[in-house]
């Protein structure tokens, strides 16, 4: 078993409500932090600790923190992103809905760090069932003097409030979640200014997801040097991954990040292996926009040392041979899958999201699901292939935020490594729609060892 | 006439309360909410217009965020509203069949209400409940780990909570 910081008590009963996670230890950090620390060292701390954004991106908090300007008589703003909509991602759902007092509680820390007096969660709207849990929660931490007025009688103030977005990935990203929280469209902006500078209602911001704060909770009761001591190099602290696709046990599971990708696939403790004896195609380990890899290179980096569940490994070889780890969105394929229909269903995804501000990806992101379904559905021809890796090349960097890139990066990695099923397709196009092309040569590296 | 309740103009006040003094026009995204449950579960252009009464804002904000959404229902739904995953990781758990026996049982298309206005079809992307694929939305929850089986039970259970109701 691994080191368990965030989901440790996940099980235990009632911990959903306050009593009983006050009583399995929880809110120590907010003593420890308003009491023995200031803002100053809790910021010092984080960035001891290493911790890195748990969205997606990866930036390291305690460095992100300490852009926040304070100019005279100007309130500033933490912001909860709750809004997780990477497909393959559902780990944000898992804390909030079984343990909202963690994240209440890193909210408190975090708001006192940064000089919070109105922290707000944007929490997606599909998760509607989840603000009544964050409310009671919140509700259930003012009682106990954790929230309101004077908390423990430090003279800290602070409010948390819950927003529901409506629907929109695009306000995943953190200019668009402010707009949405501002109460227009999602269209993220231009930057600089910064939200540090320039944020919610042109006040200093900082925009954080729901793991990372989370995760300020164990950094403070342990320290940031002995949660640095967790993973590896870079790779601090624990992380959430959310495994999904063709896997025995789909669900979130904590990670220290020094677990091979293989002991996470096949082990009884995480994915318990595929299906119905089936083998390993493909893996999208971090989220629908990071690389899809084929097992050969999931399994092993191209230089044939084993792979990690790491930021540094599963990025190792770059886009040409590696990943991302992402926002921990773990999605396996199993020998029966079809890359192209996979690809074709991100394709229709980012379309659906795209915010619609900058040509490139308003634009290519619709060419692109065209493409790919007369691909699918046996109507494509050769030259197809070639369109489709132009216009994501086009999209790439191209566009004001990172839509356009998350649109762009599945579209070339699916041709990269699996070009011959897509050729399939177009050269048999009636075949194509009575079978799936297999698994080709991208034998899962474990039996061409063995 | 739309109006609501004075019980929901309080909370209409306490959301707006949330904000910063003069920012009442970032309770927008929840006040449609609110909007869509209690008239109808759709946004009207009267209903829309009342919710920029109330923040004194122009319609067109209003407009131009309830289009932007895809939450907000912009022509009336059916009593339910079957919004079921389509995108990757759904899909390679059987998200197509199982929207195809829906829309056949149903005798509707994807976007479709049936004639008795009881249900609407609609594919939605990514919902965040990829380990428990395949899925819906329905109303505030989600309904995971469909199979066909299961979705008979629930197209049974909303006709017989329709019909308590009546």
């Amino acid at each position: 078993m691994g080191v368990k910081l965030l989901l440790d008590k996940a099980h235990v009963e009632g911990i959903r409500y306050f009593d009983v996670y006050r009583r399995e230890g929880g809110y120590r950090s907010v003593e420890k932090a308003l009491k023995e620390m200031t803002p100053d060292t809790i910021v010092e701390e984080v960035k001891k600790s290493g911790l890195r954004g748990r969205g997606g991106a990866g930036f390291p908090t305690g460095m992100k923190w300490s852009f926040i300007a304070k100019p005279e008589g100007v309130p500033r703003h933490l912001v909860c992103n709750a809004d997780e909509s990477e497909p393959g991602t559902f780990k944000d759902r898992y804390l909030m809905e079984f343990l909202p007092h963690l994240l209440i509680e890193g909210l408190i820390v975090s708001s006192f760090a940064l000089g919070s007096n109105a922290t707000y969660i944007y929490i997606r709207g599909e998760y509607a069932w989840i603000p009544d849990i964050l409310e009671q929660a919140i509700e259930e931490a003012r009682a106990n003097g954790f929230l309101g007025k004077n908390i423990l009688g430090t003279g800290f103030d602070c409010e948390i409030y819950v927003h529901r977005g409506a629907g929109a990935y695009i306000c995943g990203e953190e200019t668009a979640l402010i707009e949405s929280l501002e109460g227009k469209r999602g269209n993220p902006r231009i930057k600089p200014p910064f939200p540090a500078i320039k944020g919610a209602w042109d006040r200093p911001t900082v925009v954080n997801n729901v793991e990372t704060l989370a995760a300020v909770v164990p950094i403070i009761n342990m320290g940031g040097e002995e949660y640095a001591k967790i993973g590896v190099g870079k790779s601090t602290g624990t992380k959430l991954i959310s495994a999904c696709g063709n896997i025995n046990k789909p669900g979130v599971y904590e990670i220290d990040m020094t677990i091979s990708v293989e002991e996470f696939i096949y082990s009884d403790e995480y994915c318990g292996g595929i299906p119905n004896g089936k083998r390993l195609k493909a893996c999208i380990p971090g989220g629908s926009s990071v690389p899809i890899l084929p097992a050969n290179l999931l399994l092993k980096t191209a230089k044939g040392e084993t792979r990690y569940m790491n930021y540094e490994s599963l990025s190792d070889g770059g886009f040409a041979t590696g990943s991302m780890m992402g926002s921990g969105g773990f999605i396996v394929l199993d020998e029966d899958q079809c890359v192209v229909r996979n690809t074709y269903t991100l394709a229709r995804f980012y379309r659906h999201e795209s915010c619609g501000q900058c040509s490139p990806c308003r634009e290519g992101t619709g060419w692109m699901e065209k493409i790919l379904k007369a691909i699918d559905t046996g109507k494509g021809k050769m030259s197809d292939i070639d369109l489709l890796w132009d216009i994501q090349r086009r999209i790439e960097g191209n566009t004001i935020c990172p839509l356009g890139d998350a649109a762009a990066w599945p579209v070339a990695a699916a041709i990269r490594h699996f070009r011959d099923e897509f050729e399939w397709h177009v050269l048999n196009p009636e075949e194509s729609q009575r079978r799936n092309y297999g698994l080709a040569h991208y034998a899962d590296a474990r039996e061409v060892v063995a | 006439m739309v109006k609501f309740s004075d019980d929901k103009i309080n909370k209409v006040n306490e959301i707006i309360a949330r904000y910063p003094e003069g920012k009442q026009k970032s309770a927008l995204l929840p006040l449609l909410h609110l909007a869509q449950e209690e008239f109808g579960n759709w946004l009207d252009v009267p209903v829309m217009d009342y919710v920029a009464e109330l923040l004194q804002i122009t319609p067109i904000e209003v407009y131009e965020v309830a289009t932007f959404y895809s939450m907000y229902n912009l022509k009336p739904v059916g009593k339910y509203m079957f919004e079921v995953c389509q995108t990757g990781p759904c899909m390679l758990r059987g998200s197509d069949d199982i929207i195809a026996y829906i829309g056949t049982k149903l005798g509707i298309k994807p976007g479709e209400t049936t004639a008795d206005g009881m249900f609407t079809l609609k594919t939605v992307e990514c919902l965040g409940a990829c380990g428990y694929a395949p899925m819906m939305q329905l109303g505030k929850h989600f309904r995971e780990h469909l199979t066909k089986e299961k979705v008979d039970q629930l197209i049974e259970e909303c006709r017989s909570k329709a019909a308590q109701n009546n």
